[in-house]
């Protein structure tokens, strides 16, 4: 399968990016990795005129301790996400699910900016970074601006980024609370998680229950209000919209997020 | 547009479409026919080659992409002659049957043993989890990732 015809250019810069972007205005996408826009463009279900490369910014790859928070470059690649030693000592849960995502080779190329930009429910990390209340930093030729990923996120591959604006860094405060877990339920070893769980304290998200990634709200209201792990699961799929597809039905997806969530409180306690 | 890659350790200019997948580039452009097109939608891995020392795959990758930079093709593993530890355990462990996951299933574990060059046999399964056999296949191409380790010990 071959794409549809583009012009490519390759971003030395993350303002020559924005640049690139203000040039070509809507008919332009950035690539990041490439593992989620490369499959949609070689299916047609994308057809962008103008590929801009962000793959030269070495300088959004990183992963630096800021005191309260981590800081990671949005070009962070998964494989960096999963090795990083920072990561694994304060925040093990996005360092766990990051060596979730894809295969070896995918972590390879994938970045976790092009997975949040790309804002697909099924998709781990962006329910991982909602359950760990991340900030997202976004640059636009109008300069930077702070964006919660509660507020990001506004449907199916929809963001509140405007055209031309760039994701450059994830802000991850350092949790309180240390329990953690990541369940991710698949047919085989490399789909997408009919469902996901992720977990951090008492923050509880959904992998792909909806067009977005969710907060179960009721899970954590009745954990909130002393109920045991097993109670506050049963609330699980309230406030869902999973959909029914080749993988699963919605009924089939509740069921799941009841026993994932069960199985996610009761590990990340263990944690605690 | 004009792309610049180092295939295998020789430098290759060529003039392609801005739409060319890295592995076109290489069955095409480059005339190294062995990176399979399996799947062709990042599930099976025939197509895997080294992009700077590290398993990609490479029908998921723009030619342009990989421009600048160093790919190895299971052609570049051998060096004068002698095959590469990995290709000698296939062969003495009998890790392939009909042989078209073999070079996908070779470079996967090539990088595989770079990152963690004393693999248990349960990480070899989950480091082989983006490369499917499709005669199922498995234990001897195991057994041979084992045996490779433990000869480059």
């Amino acid at each position: 399968m071959i794409p549809s015809s583009f012009i490519y250019k390759r971003a030395g810069s993350a303002e020559e990016a924005c640049d690139l972007a203000a040039e070509y205005g809507e008919e332009a996408k950035y690539l990041a990795g490439g593992h989620s826009l490369l499959p949609l463009m070689k299916l047609r279900l994308a057809a962008p005129e103008v590929i801009i490369d962000l793959g030269g910014l070495r300088d959004l790859s990183y992963v630096t301790d800021q005191g309260s928070y981590v800081a990671i470059g949005a070009l962070t690649r998964h494989h960096d996400v999963e090795h990083s030693d920072l990561l694994a000592r304060e925040l093990p849960l996005l360092a766990h699910a990051a060596g979730q995502v894809g295969d070896p080779q995918i972590r390879h190329r994938g970045t976790i900016g092009g997975s949040v930009a790309h804002a697909d429910p099924a998709s781990d990390l962006p329910a991982v970074l909602l359950a760990l209340d991340a900030t997202l930093v976004a640059r636009g030729t109008d300069g930077a601006r702070e964006i919660g990923i509660g507020e990001f996120f506004e449907g199916l591959f929809e963001t509140v980024l405007e055209p031309g604006e760039l994701l450059t860094e994830i802000r991850v405060p350092k949790p309180a609370a240390t329990g953690w877990s990541f369940q991710k339920f698949t047919q085989r070893a490399i789909d997408w998680a009919i469902v996901g769980v992720a977990v951090q304290g008492r923050r509880v998200a959904l992998v792909n229950m909806g067009g977005t990634p969710l907060r179960a709200a009721t899970v954590e209201a009745a954990l909130a209000d002393g109920a045991s792990s097993a109670d506050a699961a049963a609330h699980a799929a309230e406030g869902t919209s999973a959909a029914s597809d080749i993988r699963a039905s919605r009924e089939y997806r509740e069921h799941l997020a009841r026993v994932l969530v069960s199985r996610a409180l009761t590990e990340a306690s263990s944690r605690a | 547009m004009k792309v610049d890659l180092t295939v295998n350790g020789k430098e290759i200019t060529a003039d392609v479409e801005d739409r060319l997948l890295l592995v076109h580039f290489l069955r095409d452009v480059a005339d190294l026919t062995a990176t399979n097109i399996g799947c062709d939608t990042t599930s099976c891995g025939a197509c895997t080659v080294l992009l700077d020392g590290e398993s990609v795959k490479s029908c998921t990758v723009l030619a342009a992409q990989a421009s600048g930079h160093e790919i190895t093709t299971v052609e570049g593993l051998a060096s004068n002659g002698t095959m590469h530890p990995v290709q000698q355990a296939f062969h003495e462990q009998h890790g392939l049957q009909c042989g078209f996951c073999t070079p996908g299933m070779v470079m996967a574990i090539v990088s595989l043993l770079k990152e963690n060059p004393h693999p248990t046999e349960e990480q070899v399964r989950i480091g082989l989890e983006g490369n499917l056999c499709r005669c199922t296949g498995y234990h001897n191409i195991v057994r041979a990732a084992l045996a490779a380790a433990e000869v480059s010990s």
